[in-house]
């Protein structure tokens, strides 16, 4: 087991008492508490933990946080196995098990390197230009070796074993950040009173300020502050959580990382939790992060931002170098120097500038050797950083000259400036603009209720984060209502000392002096995408700052360009002569950070993707042994087998068996909606293509619904209960569609039609009883309503009840055999089923399906999904006899358009195998007997069943022609399967033509 | 212009890379021209084709933005010819077969990947649907197979198939040469092509109002760059037409959505083919580079932000991570939104407009970039010859008036609903 | 987005379908013009900016609304149920 023999053994923000263990390539280490993956590593000099994308470049860490764009790895294992974790985010855990990634056979000797030999070849858009020959589809050959190649790390091969959760939650202020803007923001508005919400993506609050050395003035402050905020009941706070997006109406999407800081989550907890909050103002304080400058093999292990290298020292006690090289352009970053110097490293600083002014004599005065007017040309060492080259540089042109010295090191700390984080605050608009004084992009004009304090807005010193973070959470508390006094906040003297370096002079380029070989300087280090790339992309027209990205790829990576998007458009800038807002930047986009898809998911998945619809008979359908089917959220009765049927014995059986005694079928998916009100006859009147207003109390009527187009919008039948009170029936599958259109027809277009509409779906449960025993059947089971013909005929409806239970009966027919559907409320539904089928034992009853009912009413050549698919006319499905010509209605004037009703149309029929044992099958397409077989052929195939009555497969179809066609044989086709059936067209109505078995 | 081979790289590589050209000229608008193409997505095909199969070369392609910047560089990057109904199938197997050949007769390698694509059933209802439509497409010559379930795990095998899911797999409906093309080349290709043909590409040139004569004809239309004289004008600017549209005082049946697409972190190849799960919307394919590529349904208003909400994420990665468990712990990385032209019936309008020298390219729902090519090549053809050809005769602006759309989901006059 | 129901207060968007422009004037009953019915199935406003639009509160109240909303920035501002058409407005 290696030792930790780069950790310090006082300082930082960590539990030495606590060891760690944890393996990186199988290999074991140890780390303490406190650590991150990436610390740890340092602290046992682990620099080399990937391979970059393209060229599969050594590479190390770069960064101490969200930025990292190489020090990716694959985190556990089985269902666990995480890809692409950045080193620096994922905190050490005793057992932590970690792999590099997109090396092979190993991190040490990869293959793929072989591509950095041939880099001119792979150069920005070079696959655009060849992988087209020799064959028309040549790419096919070429795609899976390059998709091998690609690709980071792999994802799990098995389920995800842990929970997530989803979460609604509302604050007046949302903070985001916790840094020093960000904790006065939340302590202002949180003492106003108002509902605060504090979110700090890092596992510690303090931000930036976790970078100082610990146990000083910033430590004292933070602690005072969060002492404060956990003490007010109104603020809640939140470590380990991303605002990862800012949508609208006040809404974010937050990500808290609940166990991922364990090996396992803890019995119970989610391993993340998605939170939807809802905010009256947010105050982004979302900090920055410090620049790169690019220069020869800056990718090299061991480059490293110089914020960075003063975190590992200061918050992990880890030195990330002993003898460091630091190139700045500013004065900021000679804090990392004089404190890597008191660590008892040699430091040597190469300023950019001209004069490195007061802060560069000070670093002398601490012998820390400072060379100004000078930049890092280029590093060496195979694999890990031993040297640098530095030249005397022009920091305004980029360039160097008058030759190069080289320089031992073992770390190269850069710092380029600060970006400030703009994503969050400019995601809903409008763009960043760039500030010209300041050499960054800060947000524009916040939108409605946000508002950014701190260096997210370009300000970086400690004292104006305070300042502007506290104003801006007072402000915002007091546009969310609250009526609270803020009070003050004191900016210790200490802190006011830190001026972040507010001022840095952009070193965009360092282009090497002559006698130098030009090596690659990486602008994006995980998809390669190096300075010659953007000068590639701007010589062939990629100019716009996404044909830049999109030619290039750059700021694609899985950090999405937070180091390196900034530094392109300035090259570009140059390159085009013009300035850098006028190349533009691109939109930011959610997430801001990259957000697992299960925590999007939440719960919402696998059996609880959806909910399930069940009808009130389902627990009694389930111990008769039915199959159900999914239709739509419903499930319904499929069939309901003997011991050993398949659906197609069982349906053929069941089929059959309605027609000789009686069936009862579960029909409680229809939907079911209450009109009631004086007008409601009117209203069914405009809603139905058919006349309304002479419907009896006690009478049943079919209708047929059109759309404002006039195609067919759905069908059912509705009853008359009493003077002002319908019940109407529709499809499963168009019920909740049919519902929303009466009620936008009532309340838009008919508000002065006093009618209500009420789903009440889900409080009937229905059966329907079918076949000649029926009504002997009913006539037992309902002793207050008188069943015979005379008192109770064809379409009438009757209240009454069966034992104590309140029943509905309509006497309509979906079989063409004597029916009946009967009604109760929900509740009642199971008893019912008891009560008709004790019943029914001496009626021969049987339970059916619906595959059973469809074969049913297939014979009687009745209409249903596959025939009401939107885009059939009345014409289309020979029913416009039923549409009333002495009334308007809904679709009533477009219906009738000439190429609606035109005889061309495929119109309804029926279809019968001239070999009564061949089988239409769904879906068959109809065409011409003996072909041509081409195109759309004469109509196609809508229903199919066996027909037991008729003893041979029967269909429902759309042929052109029709009614006309009936008697002529065509043939219907089935390509996918090579099938051919001869069919005889004939009228829809296949069993019983006359309809007598419907009156018993 | 530099010819692109392997052959081309390979010598620029030993220079350096300091040889290549522009791919595209940047010129100055002339003052007039015989065609100007609004909107650089199906326009920068359509100057193509005019220029390539009808002689006319004197055109400008405008451009709002930067050359691609709209819908076909906000897609899920999918091509496909599986349609049912007449009008749609012709049209998009016409534009599978110009994809077929596009690399090759561009010189511009688009990466057309004829990956496959799976229509999930999850229903024995829904399997005959999808086998109407596989024999429909069959009888157009369009390649099509209807899988069982157990043919289907034997050729996908990362999908959830267990029996207890919500909505349990059935089978596929599966087009063997559907699959993805690499979206942005596809406008650089055509581009690139088009400007070797003489045609003018000028980017940064929005289009403010149309130039009349007394008659009410087109005669070309105003910019920020300056008036640009037209013969014909014809305008593909997707979302964005009914805004121009009612610069000519033409209201069209077309409603603005916004769709949200979304990638992931780069991973190793997972998924092998485009897969659409049929109890839901949600539809993912890998891209070369190893992000998952994926999107769903509608956010469901009106919006030209290009920017969508919440509700529609959930809904997209539910029904992901339902479908491909495994991705659980893969990360989202960057999501964004396109301004679709949804129109009442789902289907497009390519067609002389009603007023005199402008012509109508738009409605293209969530579907405009498989149709890339074909729509580029009709509307030439329509521009060039005042007549459509017979693959986008069905694609009128009247047919709404008429009461024949052209509607694959059935669900009528509901923009949002197709 | 939240739309302020003036029933049921602040919900969220998902709660409510959409049914585009709500400025569009259905003809009456009786009107047999085939373009009238046409122009109002087919032709609807589409505008960048402010629109009026239909939303239906299917999750809650089941109202059907008017709701100011613009399609540039998804801004909601005056919202009114559309059976009423000008009492009974919330604020956005």
């Amino acid at each position: 087991m290696s030792t930790q023999s780069f950790r310090h053994t006082s300082g930082g923000r960590i539990d030495r008492t606590q060891t760690l263990r944890f393996t990186f390539d199988g290999k074991a280490y140890t780390g303490v508490a406190g650590d991150t993956l990436a610390s740890a590593l340092l602290a046992n000099g682990v620099k080399l933990v990937g391979r970059s994308f393209k060229y599969h470049r050594p590479r190390g860490i770069v960064s101490a946080g969200v930025e990292e764009p190489t020090g990716l790895v694959t985190l556990r294992s089985g269902g666990r196995r995480e890809p692409n974790v950045p080193a620096t985010m994922a905190e050490l855990y005793e057992g932590l098990e970690a792999r590099s990634q997109n090396a092979w056979p190993s991190l040490a000797f990869d293959m793929l390197a072989v591509n950095g030999l041939v880099k001119p070849l792979l150069a920005a858009g070079f696959y655009y230009k060849t992988f087209m020959g020799p064959f028309q589809k040549s790419w096919m050959w070429y795609e899976p070796v390059i998709r091998r190649a690609a690709g980071l790390g792999v994802a799990a091969s098995e389920r995800d074993p842990d929970r997530y959760e989803k979460i609604n939650a509302f604050a007046d202020v949302l903070v985001v950040g916790g840094g020093p803007a960000g904790l006065a923001a939340a302590l202002a508005a949180g003492r106003t009173g108002a509902r605060v919400t504090l979110a700090e993506q890092m596992p510690s609050l303090g931000g930036a300020l976790l970078n100082e050395p610990a146990g000083g003035a910033p430590d004292n402050w933070i602690s005072s502050v969060v002492a404060e905020l956990r003490a007010l009941p109104n603020v809640i706070i939140l470590t380990r959580t991303t605002v990862f997006g800012a949508y609208d109406g006040g809404t974010f999407g937050l990500v808290e990382r609940v166990a991922d800081h364990k090996i396992e989550p803890d019995a119970g907890e989610p391993r993340q939790r998605y939170i939807v909050l809802r905010a009256g103002q947010a105050v982004i304080a979302a900090g920055a992060i410090e620049r790169p400058i690019p220069f020869g093999n800056n990718d090299r292990p061991g480059v490293m931002l110089a914020s960075a290298a003063r975190a590992y020292l200061n918050r992990f006690a880890v030195l990330p170098g002993r003898k460091i090289v630091l190139f700045t352009n500013n004065d900021g970053a000679y804090a990392t120097a004089f404190d890597l110097k008191a660590a008892g490293a040699a430091v040597t600083v190469i300023d950019a500038r001209v004069d490195g002014g007061a802060i560069a004599s000070q670093a002398a005065q601490q012998a820390i050797e400072v060379i100004v007017g000078h930049a890092v040309v280029e590093t060496h060492g195979s694999p890990l950083v031993q040297g640098v080259a530095l030249s005397p540089y022009d920091i305004a042109t980029g360039q160097c000259d008058n030759g190069f010295r080289r320089l031992a090191c073992d770390l190269v700390a850069v710092s380029g400036g600060y970006d400030p984080q703009v994503h969050l605050a400019t995601q809903r608009g409008p763009k960043a603009v760039w500030d010209a004084k300041r050499a960054c992009f800060v947000p524009g004009v916040a939108p409605d209720i946000q508002s950014q304090a701190g260096a997210c807005k370009g300000s970086f010193a400690t004292a104006d984060c305070i300042r502007e973070g506290f104003a801006a959470g007072a402000a915002a508390a007091q546009k969310a209502g609250a009526t609270g006094k803020p009070g003050e906040l004191r900016v210790p003297d200490a802190l006011t000392a830190n001026d972040g370096s507010a001022t840095f002079v952009p070193a965009w380029d360092v282009i090497p002096p002559k006698g130098l070989r030009e090596k690659k300087r990486f602008i994006d280090l995980q998809n390669d995408v190096s300075v010659s790339d953007v000068k590639l992309a701007h010589l062939e027209g990629y100019v716009s700052v996404e044909h830049l990205k999109r030619y290039t790829t750059l700021g694609m990576a899985t950090e999405q360009g937070k180091l390196s998007n900034v530094i392109a458009l300035a090259q570009m800038a140059k390159l085009r002569g013009i300035d850098i807002p006028q190349v533009g930047t691109t939109g930011f986009r959610s997430p801001y950070t990259s957000v697992s898809l299960a925590a999007i998911a939440g719960h919402e998945t696998d059996m609880h993707l959806r909910p399930v619809r069940r009808t009130p008979f389902h627990r009694w359908n389930e111990q008769q042994a039915c199959v159900f089917i999914d239709a739509g959220l419903w499930k319904r009765p499929w069939f309901y087998p003997r011991s050993g049927e398949d659906v197609n014995l069982a349906y053929r059986r069941e089929t059959r068996q309605v027609r000789e005694t009686v069936g009862m079928v579960d029909v409680s998916t229809l939907g079911k909606i209450d009109v009631q009100g004086p007008d409601a006859a009117e209203f069914l009147n405009r809603v139905y293509v058919n006349g309304w207003k002479s419907l009896e109390v006690g009478k049943a009527r079919y209708g047929l619904m059109l759309r404002d187009d006039g195609y067919v919008l759905d069908d059912g039948t509705t009853s008359r209960l009493s003077e002002h009170h319908y019940f109407l029936t529709t499809t499963t599958a168009e019920a909740a569609k049919v519902m929303s259109h009466l009620e936008w027809l009532l309340q838009t277009a008919w508000p002065d039609l006093r009618v209500h509409v009420t789903s009440v779906t889900d409080q009937w449960g229905g059966v329907a009883l079918a076949g000649p025993n029926a009504k002997k059947l009913l006539a037992d089971a309902i002793k207050d309503i008188d069943f015979s013909n005379e008192t109770f005929p064809y379409m009438g409806v009757r209240q009454g009840h069966m034992g104590d239970i309140p029943v509905r009966v309509h006497r309509l027919s979906f079989s063409g055999e004597l029916a009946y559907e009967v009604f109760c409320p929900a509740g009642f539904a199971e008893a019912m089923a008891e009560f008709l089928r004790d019943f029914g034992k001496r009626h021969s009853l049987i339970l059916y399906g619906v595959e059973a009912l469809g074969a049913l009413r297939i014979e009687k050549g009745h209409i249903a999904g596959g025939e009401i698919d939107g885009r059939h006319t009345l014409e289309d499905l020979r029913m416009e006899k039923m549409a009333s010509k002495a009334k308007p209605y809904v679709g009533s004037v477009l219906r009738i358009r000439p190429e609606m009703t035109s005889d061309d149309r495929p119109r309804l029929v029926g279809l019968k195998p001239v070999d009564k044992a061949a089988r239409i099958k769904p879906g068959m397409i109809l065409q011409p007997h003996n072909g041509p077989y081409k195109g759309h052929g004469l109509g196609h195939v809508s229903s199919t069943t066996y027909s037991p009555a008729l003893g041979h497969s029967i269909a429902l179809g759309f042929v052109i022609g029709g009614a006309s066609m009936e008697g002529r044989i065509i043939d219907a086709v089935y390509p996918l399967k090579g099938d051919i059936v001869m069919v005889e067209v004939v009228p829809p109505h296949m069993f019983d033509p006359e309809g007598d078995r419907l009156h018993g | 212009m530099t010819q692109y081979s392997a052959l081309a790289v390979l010598r620029n590589a030993l220079s350096g890379n300091t040889g290549w050209t522009r791919a595209w000229r940047d010129p100055e608008p002339k003052p007039a021209y015989d065609v100007v193409i609004i909107g650089s997505g199906h326009g920068v095909a359509t100057a193509y084709y005019l220029a390539k199969e009808h002689g006319i070369r004197n055109i400008a392609v405008l451009d709002k933005g930067w050359l691609g910047g709209g819908n076909i560089g906000r897609n899920t990057t999918i091509i496909r010819s599986n349609y049912m109904l007449d009008g749609n199938t012709q049209f998009y197997e016409w534009s599978m077969k110009l994809w077929e050949g596009l690399s090759h007769e561009i010189n511009f390698n688009t990466m057309v990947s004829h990956r496959g694509l799976y229509n999930l059933a999850h229903t024995p209802g829904q399997w005959d649907q999808m086998a109407r439509r596989g024999n429909i497409m069959r009888l157009n010559g369009i390649d099509a197979e209807l899988f069982t379930l157990p043919e289907l795990k034997r050729r996908v095998r990362y999908l959830d198939y267990s029996p207890t899911a919500r909505f349990p797999i059935y089978g596929a409906l599966h087009q063997p040469r559907a699959g993805t093309v690499r979206h942005d080349a596809v406008a650089w290709g055509y581009a690139r092509a088009a400007d070797k043909l003489g045609v003018d590409i000028i980017q940064n040139c929005e289009v403010t109002g149309f130039l009349r004569d007394t008659a009410g004809r087109v005669t070309g239309v105003s910019t920020t760059r300056g008036d640009i004289g037209a013969g014909k004008v014809g305008m593909a600017v997707a979302g964005n037409s009914s805004l121009l549209a009612d610069k000519v005082g033409l209201k069209l049946p077309i409603e603005s959505h916004v769709l949200q697409a979304f990638v992931s972190e780069p991973i190793k190849p997972l998924v092998d083919h485009v897969i659409t799960f049929g109890a839901g919307h949600f539809y993912v394919s890998q891209s070369d580079k190893g992000g998952l590529v994926f999107g769903g349904d509608l956010d469901g208003y009106n919006s030209y932000a290009q920017r969508g909400n919440l509700p529609t994420v959930e809904h997209v990665v539910t029904e992901g991570k339902t479908l491909i468990p495994q991705i659980a712990r893969v990360k989202l990385v960057r999501s964004w939104g396109g301004i679709m032209d949804m129109s009442m019936d789902g289907s497009p309008i390519i067609c002389k407009s009603p007023i005199d020298g402008l012509y109508l390219n738009a409605g293209w729902c969530y579907g405009g970039f498989k149709a890339t090519p074909a729509s580029g090549w009709c509307f030439a053809w329509t521009i060039a010859k005042d007549v459509p050809h017979e693959f986008n005769a069905k694609f009128t602006l009247d047919r709404f008036r008429r009461g024949v759309p052209i509607d694959e989901k059935g669900q009528g006059p509901v923009p949002g609903w197709h | 987005m939240r739309i302020n129901c003036p029933h049921c207060g602040p919900r969220d968007s998902a709660e409510y379908t959409y049914y585009g422009d709500a400025s569009r004037v259905r003809p009456s009953l009786t009107d047999t013009g085939v373009e009238h019915w046409h122009a109002y199935v087919h032709e609807r406003n589409n505008v960048k900016g402010p629109m009026q639009e239909f939303w239906h509160h299917l999750h809650g109240c089941r109202q059907w609304l008017v709701v100011t909303r613009n399609t540039a920035t998804h801004e909601i501002g005056a919202v009114r149920f559309a059976k009423s058409p000008v009492s009974d407005t919330a604020g956005a």
